[in-house]
C-alpha cells in the first residue's frame, strides 16, 4: 500500500437503513474506511453483513425508499458524493468509478450486443463518435483477454460462456478508464479454474492501468491471493481492518480468527474436526447499542453487552472494533 | 478404515440426456453427462466426488440413486444390481439409499411443518403408530440437533443451516446405509458451513453411514473425504486416497484444478505457482474426440486428440484416465 498518499476515497459514519413492513433494517451501521490511489481493497463478510451494501449506498443504487441514507459523508476527489443529486452521480458513474457484479449473466442486457453496451460508456461519457467508440471496445475486449475480439463484437451475452461474460463486464468497467473499480463478488458465480483466470487477469489489469479496486467477496482465499488491505464486516459494521499479511497472521477480532479456524486447510495438517461459530447471525432490526458479535463469542463479557465497541487503531494500520485483546 | 468392503459398485455407468429439436421433437443428439464411469464406494467411508459445474457429478449421484433411468451400466448395491430394476423392486430397496440435496429452500415443501417433512419417508415406507411415528420425528430431531419445539413450524421460520439440518433428519428417517450428499454446503455462509460438515461426521460415525459427497469445494472435501475422485466432462479423470490426491496430483486436470484453489494464506499465495486453464470446458453435447480434456490440457500430444485414454490402475488405490501415465 503506498504510504501517505491521500485517500481516493474518504467514506465516514456511512449508515443505511432499509424501511421495510416488518419494520427497519440497519443494513450498515457507521462505517468508515479510506481508499488509497492503485489499492486494492478486500472487503469480507458473510451474507447479510452489509458488504454490498456499503457501496451501493455511496454510488446511490439504492432504490430509496425502501433504502435511507442516515448519515455519514463519502469525499471522492473532494466532493461528498452522498450529497450529490443523481444527475452529478450519473456522470461518476461508469465513467470514473466502475463495477462489475457479480452474476454476468443478470446484469448484462440480454437483447443488445456486446459490443453497443461496450460503447454506450463510451458515447456517453466520453463523447465518442461511432467509429471511435468501436475501435475503443475492440481494444478494450483484447485487454480482458477475449480472442478474436473484432468479430466477438456483435455478438449477444448469451453466447459467451460465465468466465467470458465476466471479462466482458471487466472490459465495460474498466471502458472509460475510472480511478476505482468495485468488483462485488465477481468471481463467486465462476469455477475455481475460470476464476484463477480472472484473478491472473486483474492482477494484470492493476499493473497496466493502476486503479483502486474495492473486492468484495466472502472468499478468504481469493481475498488472501490478491488484496493489499483488508476490511472485514459483521452485522452491518466493519469489525476489523488491517494490511493482508497482518489480518491473515495476526487476527484481533474474535469473529475473524473464529472465521480464519473454520475454513478447512488446503495444505499441511488436516484437522480431525472443524472449529465452528455457533449460533447466527445478529438480526439488524435496530441501531446497534452493543456488540452484534457479543452471543456468538468465546470471549464476551459484560460490557460487550452494555456498549458497542468503537473502532480502534491498535498498530500500525491495524483497526479493530473489540473490548477483548488476545494475549500477546 | 475397515475392511475394504463395498458397499457400492458402479461399473460403466452411462447417463445420456437426448436432445429434442423441431416441430417434430425430433432426437437430434445427446448431452453426455455422464459417460462411462466406474468405481466402488466402500463401506463406512466418504467418497468425495469433486469437479466444475456441468461436468456431471450431480447426474452421476442421482444416476446412482435410480432417480433417473439410467442409460447404461450397472449399480451394485450390496451385491443386487439396480441399475435395471423399476417399479415395486425399486421401491423396497429405496430406504437403503437417501439424498441430501443443495438447496434447502427449494427441497422442503413450504406447506408441511418439519415433523411431517421429517416422517413423510415413515408414512412412505414404514407402518407406524402415531405414538411411535411422533418418537422416530423427535428422536431424529434430536440427532441433527432440532430444538424438539420447532416440530411443528414451517422452513421458511428457520435459517439456511437450520433447513439443512431438518433435510438430513429426513434422509436419515429410514436408516439408510448409503447417502449422497449433493452439495450440502454449497448455499450456505462459511460459519455455517462447518456447523453442518461437524454434524455430518459425527452421524457417519453413530451410525455407520456411507457418503457420496458431490462438491465443487475442495478444502471441504479434503476435510471429510477418505477417497476423491475428480470428474471432467463426463468421466472420472483421476480416483485416489485423499492424501495421495491431494499431495501429489497425477491427472494434468487434477493438477490445475487444485492448483487453482486459493488458499487463506498470503505469503502462501505470493509464492505459489498457479497452472492457469485456458479457454472453457466443451459442451458435454459435442465433446472432443478423444480425451475430454485435450482441449485444455497443457501437456496435450498428438494422442490424445485421436484416442480415449483408458481409466486404469496407477498404483495402489490411484486410478486415473490419462495418456502420460
Amino acid at each position: 500500500m503506498p504510504e501517505g498518499a491521500a485517500p481516493i476515497l474518504d467514506v465516514s459514519g456511512l449508515k443505511t437503513v432499509f424501511t421495510t413492513r416488518s419494520g427497519e433494517v440497519h443494513a450498515v451501521n457507521s462505517v468508515s474506511f479510506n481508499l488509497a490511489p492503485g489499492e486494492l481493497l478486500g472487503v469480507v463478510g458473510e451474507s447479510g453483513s452489509g458488504k454490498s451494501v456499503t457501496m451501493m449506498s455511496l454510488i446511490g443504487l439504492l432504490p430509496s425508499p425502501p433504502a435511507e441514507i442516515r448519515g455519514g459523508t463519502a469525499m471522492f476527489d473532494g466532493h461528498d458524493m452522498l450529497a450529490m443529486s443523481q444527475d452529478e452521480l450519473r456522470q461518476i458513474r461508469g465513467s470514473r468509478i466502475g463495477f462489475v457484479f457479480q452474476d454476468p449473466m443478470t446484469s448484462l442486457n440480454p437483447v443488445f450486443s456486446v459490443g453497443f453496451q461496450l460503447m454506450e460508456p463510451l458515447r456517453v461519457h466520453m463523447n465518442m463518435n461511432k467509429a471511435q467508440a468501436r475501435a475503443r471496445a475492440i481494444e478494450l475486449l483484447e485487454l480482458v483477454g477475449i480472442p478474436d475480439a473484432e468479430s466477438r463484437l456483435d455478438n449477444f451475452p448469451h453466447q459467451f460462456s460465465g468466465g467470458m461474460r465476466q471479462r466482458v463486464m471487466i472490459a465495460i468497467a474498466l471502458a472509460c478508464d475510472p480511478q476505482i473499480l468495485i468488483a462485488d463478488e465477481p468471481t463467486t458465480a465462476l469455477d475455481v479454474t475460470i476464476q484463477a483466470q480472472i484473478l491472473e487477469l486483474v492482477k494484470e489489469l492493476r499493473q497496466k492501468l493502476g486503479m483502486a479496486i474495492i473486492w468484495i467477496t466472502h472468499d478468504l482465499g481469493v481475498i488472501a491471493g490478491i488484496a493489499d488491505r483488508v476490511r472485514v464486516m459483521y452485522g452491518g459494521q466493519v469489525v476489523e481492518q488491517a494490511p493482508v499479511r497482518e489480518l491473515f497472521s495476526n487476527p484481533l477480532h474474535p469473529y475473524t480468527r473464529a472465521l480464519l479456524e473454520t475454513l478447512p486447510g488446503f495444505v499441511g495438517a488436516r484437522s480431525k474436526r472443524l472449529r465452528t461459530i455457533e449460533g447466527q447471525p445478529p438480526s439488524l432490526d435496530r441501531q446497534p447499542t452493543s456488540c452484534p458479535f457479543r452471543t456468538r463469542c468465546r470471549h464476551a463479557n459484560d460490557q460487550c453487552a452494555r456498549e458497542n465497541p468503537p473502532i480502534r487503531t491498535i498498530a500500525n494500520g491495524h483497526d479493530v472494533a473489540c473490548f477483548w485483546r488476545p494475549d500477546a | 478404515m475397515n475392511a475394504q468392503h463395498p458397499l457400492v459398485q458402479v461399473r460403466n455407468l452411462k447417463m445420456y440426456f437426448p436432445i429434442y429439436r423441431g416441430v417434430l421433437r425430433r432426437q437430434v443428439g445427446e448431452v453426455k453427462a455422464v459417460d462411462d464411469i466406474s468405481f466402488d464406494i466402500f463401506k463406512g467411508e466418504t467418497l468425495g466426488l469433486v469437479g466444475e459445474s456441468g461436468c456431471g457429478k450431480s447426474s452421476a449421484g442421482r444416476a446412482i440413486l435410480r432417480l433417473y433411468d439410467v442409460t447404461d451400466g450397472q449399480i451394485i448395491l450390496e451385491g443386487t444390481d439396480i441399475a435395471a430394476m423399476h417399479g415395486k423392486e425399486l421401491r423396497r430397496l429405496r430406504p437403503e439409499m437417501q439424498m441430501i440435496f443443495q438447496d434447502p429452500q427449494a427441497s422442503l415443501n413450504p406447506r408441511m411443518t418439519v415433523a411431517s417433512i421429517i416422517a413423510e419417508p415413515l408414512d412412505e415406507h414404514r407402518k407406524l403408530d402415531k405414538r411411535a411415528r411422533m418418537e422416530r420425528v423427535f428422536e431424529l430431531m434430536d440427532a441433527v440437533g432440532l430444538n424438539r419445539d420447532f416440530a411443528n413450524r414451517f422452513p421458511h421460520e428457520f435459517s439456511g443451516g437450520q433447513r439443512q439440518r431438518i433435510g438430513i433428519a429426513r434422509a436419515l428417517a429410514l436408516n439408510p446405509k448409503f447417502i449422497v450428499c449433493d452439495e450440502p454446503i454449497a448455499a450456505l455462509d462459511v460459519s455455517i458451513q462447518a456447523q453442518v460438515v461437524n454434524l455430518l461426521e459425527d452421524l457417519q460415525e453413530r451410525m455407520g453411514l456411507t457418503y457420496l459427497f458431490i462438491s465443487h469445494d475442495l478444502s471441504m472435501v479434503r476435510h471429510l473425504a477418505t477417497r476423491v475422485a475428480v470428474m471432467y466432462l463426463g468421466r472420472i479423470v483421476e480416483l485416489a486416497t485423499r492424501d495421495q490426491l491431494y499431495e501429489n496430483p497425477r491427472h494434468p486436470y487434477t493438477e490445475a484444478l487444485l492448483s487453482a484453489v486459493p488458499e487463506p494464506d498470503p505469503s502462501l499465495e505470493s509464492t505459489r505457482q498457479r497452472i492457469i486453464l485456458q479457454g472453457d470446458v466443451p459442451s458435454p453435447a459435442n465433446p472432443p474426440k478423444g480425451c475430454n480434456f485435450c482441449t485444455r490440457c497443457p501437456k496435450v500430444m498428438d494422442i490424445c486428440t485421436q484416442e480415449t485414454p483408458p481409466f486404469k490402475k496407477l498404483e495402489d488405490g490411484r486410478y486415473a484416465a490419462c495418456h502420460l501415465l
